[in-house]
């Protein structure tokens, strides 16, 4: 039942994109609406930046957002090599490289994303 | 007395054609017949292999939509020969070929004999705890009429390799299972009479199984009997990953109380061999 397992989470994967990468899109490119933009201007203004790296909720949701990316990425890459028809011995070892890969671009990411708290504090 | 002559088309049918033993590539031949309303595409291949042609290859027994044998690739699209109408597909040109995703026995004739391997490793028949109950039944095993619907659908296959020819999973993926196995496991884990679910679950969630279907629903576009595989394997994927979650019960077969006014059997016999075992 692992199989059923790694689909059932992808496929929440997917929703948790849909919802998070849906308020990504609002903060970034909506920036009118004030979401996690108290000040006027553009998204990408200093004073915004500086006021989301210091949010512990927008922190948390890029860290789910690059989990959900990279799993669900990484079982589509999955299935799109199975799908070549490799050894079963391959696809064993492949799905344990897989493993290793995302979790260390995890690390890496969330690593980043946790720095940037640092961007506001010279504020 | 006045007798009404049906309007007669001209049609021109290109068919492929190879034979594996002699030829390098397939080729296609062109016939032209003169047809009317109410001729299949299996009247047509009959008529050139009549009138024309007696080397054209293909295959059919039932002539009826029933036997599964007449599947072939007609103006694109997979479908029984026997089941459709010439004028229903064209009023010019025919083309016929043999069901992709399969290899060429000769001309329009696919082997379908993996599918039937694959089909044989799902288990598509009923199996029950109570062996002793299986073997020596002691009465009818009733169902409701929900029960039995759960999986009437899933029973009308005949087996014609339409959805495999269609799938575009099956195109791609040389160990896909199939969308016609699927469909068959999911029809005997739904029948409350069988007890081997488990055993079927975990083949159908193998990395080459339902998991790897990319819903196209082509499977159920092209089925000839309306047999849904799409459905199927959709409602397997529910099954299971509801199993997951532990939000589905395990279930155990039976041989239900059926209705008070019906007669019970003390013993049904086994009706003898036909062949010599
Ligand atoms: S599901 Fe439909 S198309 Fe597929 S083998 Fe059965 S009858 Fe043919
Ligand atoms: S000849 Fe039997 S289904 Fe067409």
């Amino acid at each position: 039942m692992k199989e059923t397992a790694y689909w059932t989470w992808f496929i929440i994967a997917a929703i948790v994109i849909l919802v998070l990468a849906g308020l990504h899109m609002v903060v970034m490119h909506l920036p009118a609406l004030g979401v996690y933009n108290p000040a006027s201007g553009a998204a990408t203004d200093w004073q915004n930046v500086a006021f989301r790296s210091q949010h512990q909720f927008i922190a948390f949701t890029y860290i789910i957002l690059l989990a959900a990316a990279l799993y669900h990425g990484l079982y589509g890459l999955r299935t799109i090599v199975f799908e070549l028809g490799p050894t079963k011995a391959f696809q064993e070892v492949f799905t344990v490289v897989l493993w290793i890969v995302g979790l260390i671009l995890f690390g890496v990411g969330a690593y980043a994303d946790l720095a940037a708290k640092s961007v506001g504090r010279v504020l | 007395m006045e007798t009404k002559t049906q309007k007669k088309y001209n049609i021109t049918v290109y068919v492929r054609r190879f034979d594996p033993d002699k030829d390098a590539a397939p080729r296609q031949q062109q016939y032209t017949i003169q047809i009317e309303k109410g001729l299949t595409v299996l009247d047509a291949l009959n008529l050139i292999k009549q009138t024309q042609d007696p080397t054209v290859g293909f295959r059919f027994s039932c002539r009826m939509g029933v036997c599964g044998s007449c599947g072939m690739l007609i103006n694109g699209k997979p479908g029984l020969a026997c089941n459709t109408q010439v004028l229903d597909v064209t009023e010019s040109a025919l083309t016929l070929a043999p069901l992709p995703n399969f290899s060429i026995i000769r001309d329009l004739v696919a082997d379908l004999v993996p599918m039937f391997g694959v089909l044989t490793g799902v288990q598509p028949y009923i199996q029950r705890s109570d062996v002793e109950e299986m073997e020596n039944p002691t009465r009818e095993y009733f169902q409701t009429p929900h029960q039995l619907e759960e999986f009437l659908q899933f029973t009308y296959c005949i087996k014609c390799g339409s959805c495999m020819a269609a799938c575009p999973t099956m195109a791609t993926d040389k160990e896909y299972l199939g969308p016609m196995p699927l469909t068959q496991a999911y029809r005997y884990n739904t029948d409350s009479r069988d007890d081997a679910a488990d055993a079927r679950r975990e083949i159908v969630s193998s990395c080459h199984a339902i998991f790897n279907c990319h819903y196209a629903a082509e499977c159920s576009n092209v089925c000839p009997k309306g047999v849904d595989p799409a459905r199927a394997i959709q409602l397997m994927k529910k099954d299971l990953v509801l199993r997951y979650f532990g939000l589905r019960k395990k279930k155990c077969a039976h041989v239900h109380e059926g209705p008070s006014q019906s007669d019970y059997k003390p013993k049904i016999e086994a009706p003898p061999f036909t062949v010599d075992q």
